[in-house]
C-alpha cells in the first residue's frame, strides 16, 4: 500500500495518458508532468508569501496579513487580484521590448531548473546525465534577465541595483558551483538522480546524507550562503532593499509584470533549496532506514519546506549586509574556504571508509574556520573608508 | 540535417544578424546571447551535454553580462542610442568576409569524410572529458589556467586607477 502511494503520481499520469494512442503517450506523459510542476509551485509560492508574511510579523512583534480570510490565508487571492488589476505602467523612456522580456525569461528560466530536480523515487521530470550542470546554466541565464529588467527601465535607481545584484550574483555562483563540485566528486556523476541514490544508504539505521560528513557540512553552509546571495534574500538583499533603493532593479514593474518578478524570485528560492535538498540532505530518502515507509515525495516537499523556513526565520533575524562587506564576505572569506573544501573532500574520499578520515577530516575543517575566521575578521585599522576605483 | 537543425540555424543566423545590425548597443548584446544560445541547443543537439550546457553557463551567464557591463560602463548615457550600422568601405568588407568563409568551408569539406558516420560516434561523457584533461590534456590545461590568472591580474592592474599622494 505504501508503494503505491510513493508511486501514486506516476500512476496518476500512466493512467491519464493511457486513454490516448500509444504513439502520443511519451510526450503526453511529459506534458502532464509539466503541467503539474507548472501547478504546484506557484501554488506553494502563494503558500509561502502567507507564511513569510505571518512568519516575520510574529519575528518583529507585530501579526502579518490577518484580514483576508481566517489567519490571513487568502491573502495570496487578493494580492493576486490586486497585481492582475493594476495599471501596467511602462516609463515612456523606457526600452519596451527588453522591458516586457525581462521578467518573461525569468519566469521560463527559473521554471526550467525544476525540470532536473528529483523529486521522490523516479519522479524527475527530465534524467539528464550532466543534471546539476543543467541546473546551474538555467541559474546563469537568471542574471541576463535581472540586468535586462535594470537597464531597460532607464532609471537610475534601477540600474544601480542590476548592476549591485549582477556582481552579487556572479560572486556567489562560483561559491555554489564550487561547493557542489564536492558532492560531484564524492557521488561521482552529475546527474541528480544518481547523487540521491548515493545517499540513500543507511548504516545503524542513521542516512549517508552529505551534511552528515565534515565536508559536507562546510559545504552545505557554503551552499547555503551562496543561495541566499544567489536569491537576493536578506541578509543580501541590497539590491532590493527597500529602504535602500527604491525597489531596485523592479522599481519601474507595475502589476502583473511585478507579480511574475515576485514569482521568479520565489520560484529561485525553491528550485535552489531543492537543489541543496538533493545535493546534501538526500533528496527523497528518509532521515531514518525505519521510516522508509513513508512515501519519498513527501520527504523531498518536507525538506524544500523546512528550507524555506530557514530563509525566512534568516531574514528576521539578520540585518542586512553592505555591498562592500557582501563582496568581501564572498571573495575573501567563503570563497578560499569552499575552495579548501575541496582538498578536504579528496582527503576523505582517499582515506577511505573508516575512522581515521572522520579525525582527520574534521580537524581540517574546523581548523579551516579558525583560520579563516581569525585571518579575516581581524581590522587593519580603524580610518576613514578609502575606495579604489577601476578606471 | 533534421528539422530542428534549420529552426536552429535560423535562430542563430537571427541572433548573429541582430548583433551586428541593431541600432542599440546593448539590443546588439542581447542578441548576440541569443546567438550563444543558438549555439548552445546545436550542441545539446548533437548529444554533447557537457559543451552545450558549459556554453550557457559561460557565454550567456557571463561572457554577455561582461559584453552589456562593458557597454554600459564606457558610454555616456546619450551616446546609447543610435549608431550607423552601415560602413562606408562595405565592399572590402564583403569581400574580405567572401574571403574567410571560402577558406572556412574548403577546411571543413576537405576533412568530412574523415569522419564515421554519425550514428558511429561515441556519445562522449562528462566522465572521458574529464579523464582526457586530466590525462592527455593536462599539460595545456594548466598553460590555459596560468594565463587566465595572468590575464586576470593584468586586468586588475591596468584597469586599478593609480592615485599618487593621498591614499
Amino acid at each position: 500500500m505504501m508503494q503505491t502511494l510513493d508511486r501514486i503520481f506516476i500512476l496518476l499520469r500512466d493512467w491519464l495518458v493511457h486513454f490516448l494512442p500509444s504513439a502520443w503517450r511519451a510526450p503526453a506523459g511529459t506534458v502532464l508532468s509539466v503541467i503539474a510542476i507548472i501547478g504546484l509551485f506557484p501554488a506553494l509560492f502563494a503558500l509561502t508569501t502567507v507564511l513569510e508574511r505571518k512568519g516575520l510579523g510574529r519575528m518583529q512583534n507585530r501579526l502579518g496579513p490577518n484580514r483576508t480570510g481566517p489567519l490571513g490565508i487568502l491573502q495570496p487571492v487578493a494580492d493576486g487580484i490586486k497585481a492582475l488589476t493594476k495599471e501596467d505602467v511602462v516609463p515612456f523612456r523606457a526600452d519596451a521590448i527588453v522591458h516586457f522580456l525581462a521578467p518573461l525569461l525569468l519566469v521560463v528560466v527559473v521554471f526550467m531548473g525544476f525540470a532536473v530536480l528529483p523529486m521522490g523515487r523516479n519522479m524527475v521530470l527530465v534524467d539528464m546525465d550532466a543534471g546539476l550542470l543543467f541546473f546551474f546554466a538555467m541559474g546563469a541565464s537568471t542574471e541576463l534577465s535581472i540586468f535586462m529588467a535594470g537597464w531597460s527601465s532607464r532609471n537610475k535607481y534601477s540600474l544601480l541595483g542590476a548592476m549591485r545584484a549582477v556582481a552579487q550574483m556572479i560572486s556567489y555562483e562560483i561559491v555554489l558551483l564550487l561547493s557542489s563540485v564536492a558532492v560531484v566528486m564524492t557521488a561521482g556523476s552529475l546527474s541528480l538522480t544518481k547523487i540521491v541514490e548515493a545517499q540513500n544508504t543507511y548504516s545503524f539505521g542513521l542516512p549517508h546524507w552529505y551534511i552528515f560528513t565534515p565536508w559536507g557540512l562546510l559545504a552545505f553552509a557554503m551552499y547555503a550562503i551562496a543561495a541566499m546571495a544567489e536569491t537576493n534574500r536578506t541578509p543580501f538583499d541590497l539590491p532590493e532593499g527597500e529602504s535602500e533603493l527604491v525597489a531596485g532593479y523592479f522599481t519601474e514593474y507595475s502589476g502583473f509584470k511585478f507579480a511574475l518578478f515576485f514569482l521568479g524570485e520565489y520560484l529561485g528560492m525553491f528550485s535552489i533549496s531543492g537543489l541543496g535538498t538533493t545535493l546534501f540532505l538526500g533528496g527523497w530518502s528518509a532521515p531514518f532506514s525505519f521510516l522508509g515507509w513513508v512515501p519519498s515525495w513527501i520527504w523531498f516537499f518536507s525538506k524544500v519546506m523546512l528550507s524555506i523556513c530557514v530563509f525566512i526565520w534568516l531574514r528576521g533575524t539578520l540585518p542586512r549586509l553592505r555591498q562592500d562587506q557582501l563582496m568581501n564576505f564572498a571573495w575573501k572569506f567563503v570563497l578560499p574556504i569552499t575552495l579548501f573544501n575541496l582538498l578536504v573532500t579528496a582527503i576523505w574520499r582517499f582515506l577511505g571508509p573508516g575512522w581515521p578520515r572522520w579525525f582527520v577530516c574534521t580537524a581540517l575543517v574546523v581548523g579551516i574556520y579558525v583560520v579563516m575566521g581569525e585571518t579575516g575578521m581581524r581590522r587593519g585599522k580603524f580610518g576613514p573608508r578609502s575606495y579604489r576605483y577601476a578606471e | 540535417m533534421s528539422i530542428s537543425f534549420y529552426i536552429l540555424s535560423a535562430l542563430m543566423l537571427a541572433g548573429g544578424l541582430g548583433a551586428v545590425m541593431l541600432r542599440n548597443a546593448v539590443h546588439c548584446a542581447l542578441s548576440l546571447s541569443v546567438a550563444f544560445t543558438g549555439l548552445a541547443l546545436l550542441f545539446l543537439q548533437l548529444d554533447a551535454q557537457f559543451a552545450g550546457l558549459a556554453q550557457i553557463l559561460v557565454y550567456v551567464g557571463a561572457v554577455a553580462i561582461l559584453v552589456v557591463f562593458a557597454i554600459l560602463l564606457t558610454r555616456t548615457s546619450e551616446e546609447i542610442g543610435e549608431s550607423n550600422v552601415f560602413s562606408r568601405t562595405w565592399l572590402i568588407g564583403l569581400i574580405l568576409a567572401a574571403a574567410v568563409f571560402a577558406v572556412l568551408g574548403w577546411a571543413v569539406l576537405r576533412t568530412a569524410p574523415m569522419f564515421p558516420q554519425p550514428s558511429a560516434a561515441p556519445p562522449v561523457t562528462v566522465q572521458e572529458i574529464g579523464s582526457a584533461l586530466m590525462g592527455r590534456y593536462v599539460l595545456p590545461l594548466e598553460i590555459v589556467a596560468l594565463l587566465l590568472t595572468a590575464a586576470l591580474i593584468g586586468a586588475v592592474i591596468v584597469a586599478t586607477h593609480e592615485k599618487e599622494g593621498a591614499k
